[in-house]
């Protein structure tokens, strides 16, 4: 059996900024365990610009974000093993996990980061009627396919789901000459961010038909065509809207579910609106010495929030296998109001020293609605907010002052005010 | 004239509005930064935009590199560009940064690597 300070599984964005950070606080013996072949997670295969606008204030592909990390990681004596598959973990913190080289590996671990990040909801989970031919995948799959196996697995594309994976494949598909048909939306507004509406799609010419959602796949061995057809105010298909668009691709990009099942055997209880595990503000687990960041925790809309997200819980790791931990916790659970969805942290430890930031969503869209945190029945911020957006994470802030007055009877709630 | 854009110089996606006379920009609103207010005038005038693709690697890991380019490029010039860049293949070893094609139709911009193979 081997023995670590802090073992973290995946070694995406999240997992590497929370072991250089706990590197960082003082933390002697690290490992990273990664189930590909290479440190850097989805990033590898999202070429396309846009990351590190925030964090490191110029703008990066994916793998030139990843890069910046794996270098970082590869200058100190954290141990990294890829192809490396992680099986299980107990009460104990005894990590199980498999390679080829190794074989079975047990890792007693003082703590545990969780970054195992996220996948794709996938066909099984829409209820599209048809044959099981080829063609019908994933966006992030054929992304997988396109940008690191350099493969075009079609020529006429049809996508449903209007999430950022799927308008960025929108493109690319069209940049190596591929034909993208529509890209067709359920709800009445976009999933992905505002301008890739613009530079994926208005540039391209690629129709976005809101309300709309594909209800047939046609085609025996190869898919031929799909039937789309406008929905109604219950997201129920309207018979008389019904069109048949010829394509043999169509791609899903129809929301990402984090990949939570180690957590769930632990018995770490998870929130049933981010499926994530449920966290205090350094994002720990109800498991002691567990925590969790990133995508694993609740999907985010940019890398350079999951990396401040993991910092934190590296930062919370060090502190508990260090011993700086407050030693005194008193938790006050956060509730969400009109209109927000879930909030990161869903409990805040009072006793933490420093301001807390709380991240939510919002339901639907609200254009110059304000978000109004409130404390023991005080309004402590509201603030006007131009315009929220389910597909935007937003956040306020608690100060440590606020948190100094509070108690075990506390109450945190962030709502939506129009 | 006026034209309303959605700024992509950033995720915030700010809604700007622009004042313009031919290829002449009177006024910019909206913009919540300075990025904003360079975006929306090149947009009334020249719009560009980076894009970024892969190419082939011989003896690498991988066999495509993902590659970027170095600035934007003019919007008309978008798919051009991508002929250049599938017409290249380049030798492993491959490291970030590496220029993959100079000066790519005459822009003044290189093609660039964006990661190691």
């Amino acid at each position: 059996m081997l023995n670590y300070d802090l073992v973290v599984v995946g070694g995406g964005p999240a997992g590497m900024a929370a072991a250089l950070k706990a590197k960082e606080c003082g933390v002697e013996r690290i490992i990273i365990l990664e189930r590909a072949e290479t440190l850097g997670g989805i990033l590898e295969q999202c070429i396309h610009s846009g990351f590190g606008l925030t964090y490191f204030k110029e703008e990066l592909s994916g793998p030139e974000y990843a890069a910046r990390f794996i270098d970082m990681v590869e200058k100190t004596d954290i141990v990294v093993k890829c192809d490396t598959m992680v099986l299980d973990i107990d009460e104990n913190n005894l990590v199980t996990a498999v390679n080829k080289k190794d074989g079975l590996l047990k890792i007693q671990a003082k703590a545990i980061v969780l970054a195992m990040g996220c996948r794709e909801r996938p066909r099984g989970a829409l209820e599209i009627a048809g044959t099981r031919c080829s063609g019908i995948m994933t966006a992030g799959t054929a992304q997988k396919y396109v940008n690191l196996d350099g493969y075009m697995p079609g020529k006429k594309v049809v996508i449903l789901g209007s999430g950022d994976i799927g308008l960025i494949m929108a493109r690319r598909m069209t940049l190596e000459g591929a034909e993208v048909k529509v890209v067709c939306e359920l709800m009445p507004y976009s999933g992905g961010l505002n301008r890739n509406i613009v530079q994926c799609l208005n540039d391209y010419n690629i129709p976005l038909r809101l309300s709309t959602t594909v209800v047939e796949t046609h085609g025996k061995d190869r898919l031929e065509g799909v039937t789309i057809a406008q929905v109604d105010d219950h997201l129920q298909p309207i018979e008389s809207t019904k069109e048949y668009i010829e394509c043999d691709t169509l791609m899903l990009s129809v929301g990402l579910i984090p990949e939570n099942e180690l957590t769930k055997n632990v018995g770490i209880a998870i929130d049933r609106v981010t499926n994530g595990a449920v966290v205090d503000e350094m994002r720990q687990t109800d498991h002691k010495g567990v925590f969790a960041c990133g995508n694993v925790l609740h999907v985010h809309d940019l890398v350079d929030f999951v990396t401040m997200e993991s910092q934190l819980a590296g930062q919370g790791a060090a502190d508990y296998i260090l011993g700086n931990a407050p030693a005194e916790a008193v938790y006050v659970n956060t509730t969400t109001g009109n209109g927000v969805r879930y909030l990161v942290p869903q409990r805040v430890n009072v006793k933490n020293p420093n301001d807390v930031k709380l991240y939510f969503r919002v339901g639907k869209i609200y254009k110059g609605a304000k978000v109004v945190l409130e404390i023991d029945g005080r309004i402590i911020s509201s603030k006007k907010r131009p315009k929220l957006a389910p597909g935007e994470m937003e956040n306020v802030i608690i100060s440590a002052a606020e948190l100094a007055k509070m108690d075990e009877n506390s109450t945190i709630t962030v709502r939506v005010e129009e | 004239m006026k034209r309303e854009l959605t700024c992509v110089a950033c995720p915030l996606g700010c809604s700007i509005t622009v004042e313009y006379e031919g290829t002449e920009v009177l006024s910019v609103t909206g913009n919540t930064c300075k990025r904003g207010d360079e975006y929306a005038r090149t947009e009334i005038v020249n719009p560009t935009r980076n894009i970024a693709s892969t190419v082939k690697v011989v003896g690498g890991v991988h066999p495509v590199v993902p590659v970027k380019t170095s600035a934007p490029i003019p919007k008309t010039m978008i798919f051009d560009c991508m002929k250049e860049i599938n017409n290249v293949c380049v030798n492993a070893p491959v490291s970030i940064g590496q220029v993959v094609i100079p000066n790519v139709l005459g822009t003044g911009v290189d093609i660039v690597a964006t990661n190691i193979d």
